[in-house]
């Protein structure tokens, strides 16, 4: 299992250390991406104000929310239990966001 | 969750009991604390703007892109030095690891000097918090700079504790205080930084892009 990443990289000899550290290279183009989504963003919304424009945020906006916490946060590399607890913490987000909305929409 | 603690001898004779797994829970359940508070501002936001769609429209237009889109490129290059200096120490290599801590701070020091002449430029035409001229704009523009100085105030906030936490770490791997062996000081530090620069990539459509 994968689990144990820096638990273990503490341990691992000079040799086997390197394998459990994400290359900067990935994190370089992480980062590559995370420009060119928000050139995109600024792009639609200034080109095309209104439904395209805020239709490409709000779809890339998330996507880049992601690529932060998979790559430069760990989680693709963490066990998957706290990419559940990520996941438990936006569903109790999403579910109080939605009720209040609801809330207001049917007064 | 099967964490299991690791016993180290400091060789002081003294037994230290290590357990980076519970830490790095501890830290996450921290940063979903933080993802709800801004949730809760993410909703205030979502209603009023359903409410004074117009209004927002036009406040929003009133927003330098420009500067907004420069401190995002600002904050996602913090966040790369950030997560490059972590893995510099995982490599032992401390010098690299403190090289890269001073770019994200000086970078982190860039995004608030920004910030306060975005600031500074609302501020000399009437528009701050608390002054006369917010309550005689058309409807809704009061709201919407009242939340724009909130959230991304509370995100400064964020940003100040950040450089803080990194002065700390800087200087204790200066002293040899952190290494590569108890190196999750500073992973969890970079983990709070990223958390940071998550936020802001919400706040940007928010208030620049899309209103």
């Amino acid at each position: 299992m994968e689990s144990t990443t820096t638990l273990s990289a503490e341990y691992a000899h000079e040799d086997h250390e390197e394998s459990h550290v994400v290359p900067d290279r990935t994190q370089f183009n992480v980062y590559v991406i995370l420009i060119l989504l928000t050139a995109a963003t600024v792009f639609a919304s200034v080109k095309f104000p209104g439904p395209i424009g805020i239709g490409t945020a709000l779809v890339v906006t998330p996507v880049k929310g992601t690529l932060i916490a998979m790559f430069f946060m760990h989680l693709k590399y963490e066990k998957p239990v706290f990419v559940i607890m990520f996941l438990v913490a936006l569903a109790i987000l999403a579910l109080v966001m939605g009720l209040t909305i609801l809330d207001y929409l049917h007064r | 969750m099967n964490t299991h603690a690791d016993t180290m001898n400091d060789g002081g004779g003294h037994v230290m009991h290590k357990d980076p797994e519970g830490a790095k829970t501890g830290m996450w359940l921290f940063l979903f604390t933080e993802i709800l508070l801004f949730g809760g501002l993410f909703i205030i936001y979502a209603i009023y703007r359903g409410m004074y769609t117009e209004g927002f429209h036009h406040a929003a237009g009133e927003l330098n892109i420009l500067l907004g889109v420069t401190n995002t490129v600002v904050l996602l290059t913090s966040s790369l030095t950030m997560v490059l200096g972590v893995s510099a120490l995982q490599r032992r290599k401390r010098g690299l690891a403190q090289l890269y801590l001073a770019a994200t701070l000086l970078l982190a020091g860039t995004f608030l000097l920004i910030k306060f002449f975005e600031w500074g430029a609302k501020r000399s035409h009437g528009i701050f918090p608390g002054m006369e001229h917010l309550h005689d704009l058309p409807p809704g523009e009061g709201v919407f700079f009242n939340l724009y100085f909130m959230m991304t105030g509370l995100h400064g906030i964020h940003v100040i504790i950040g450089m803080i936490v990194m002065t700390v770490v800087y200087n204790r791997i200066q002293s040899g205080s952190i290494t590569h062996e108890n190196q999750g000081i500073l992973e969890y530090s970079g983990l709070y930084w990223h958390l940071v620069d998550l936020i802001w990539i919400f706040l940007l459509p928010l208030f620049y892009l899309t209103a």
